[in-house]
């Protein structure tokens, strides 16, 4: 598989390196990390790159990650791209609703590599 | 948003020390690769160097701290990133998601909260020079841990 480039939307720019580190960790050959702090920056981040992959936390302000993975939907590069969510959100209730809305993958935090790989490598055409 | 009262009453009839104990290993075994163990309250309280706070609301209602020094913030920092934090506030933010995860850990555990428990964004406070007041005035409980052989309280306080 080519290079992987990843947007990955977290408020927290700690938890953004520690989801990038998990990427390359799984083995993912990654090209470009874009990083936004909440979905309405993702959305902006989105006009301007071309991503293969989107990793998106469900907590966070101005706009959350429910809502995000909503409205992503609108935006035409974005179609097909897949979404896993992590968060610490773990209940039955949000990872139906985020799935329902249109994300991949689930993974609740705290998180291994190990899981990074389990969920995304399938999404992206690879064996985990 | 009020505390819904079952969970309320069962915070005071239930252990949920352990549970918070638990959440509490988990989250630096895994992202800190640390075992860590709950010590008695004997082996000395951190000085607040860095408290992180994580609001609960809904079912439960409270909020929960993390504390630690400076320099035990620095290095859970450090543990985390994988590398030495640029600045004061990636080491606070890096506190914050640690007590997130530890919130929500703990909530996971608790059949029934699913959905009903919501989590705010995390607020860190930096410098010991402040007294802390909840008005989660209920149940609450504490464990302490030694990351780098320096105490680490986190700290869960309910309101009935």
């Amino acid at each position: 598989m080519d290079k992987i480039r990843a947007l990955i939307v977290d408020d927290s720019s700690v938890m953004r390196k520690i989801v990038e580190r998990s990427l390359r960790q799984a083995g993912i050959d990654l090209d470009k990390a874009v990083e936004a702090s909440n979905g309405a920056e993702a959305l902006l981040a989105l006009q301007s790159n071309v991503v293969d992959l989107i990793l998106c936390d469900i907590n966070m302000p101005i706009m959350d990650g429910l809502e995000f993975v909503r409205q992503i939907a609108t935006v035409e590069s974005a179609k097909g791209v897949p979404i896993v969510m992590i968060t610490t959100e773990g209940s039955e209730s949000h990872v139906v609703q985020a799935l329902s809305a249109g994300a991949r993958g689930y993974i609740r935090k705290p998180f291994t590599p190990d899981q990074v790989k389990e969920h995304v490598l399938p999404l992206l055409g690879k064996k985990s | 948003m009020s505390t819904d009262t079952a969970f309320a009453k069962r915070s005071r009839e239930e252990d949920w020390l352990p549970i918070l104990e638990l959440a509490t290993r988990e989250v630096f075994e895994i992202m800190l690769a640390c075992k860590v163990k709950p010590v008695a309250q004997s082996e000395g309280k951190p000085n607040a160097g860095f408290t992180a706070m994580v609001g609960l609301a809904g079912a439960l209602c409270g909020v929960m701290t993390v504390c630690c020094d400076a320099k035990t913030a620095g290095l859970i920092a450090k543990g985390m990133l994988g590398e030495i934090a640029e600045s004061e506030e990636q080491v606070g933010d890096a506190l914050g998601e640690l007590c997130n995860m530890i919130a929500g850990n703990f909530k996971n555990k608790l059949a029934g909260t699913d959905e009903r428990c919501m989590l705010s964004v995390p607020t860190v406070v930096s410098g010991g020079e402040y007294r802390f007041h909840s008005l989660a005035d209920g149940n609450s409980m504490e464990t302490i841990v030694l990351f780098e052989d320096a105490p680490v309280a986190v700290r869960l306080q309910l309101k009935d």
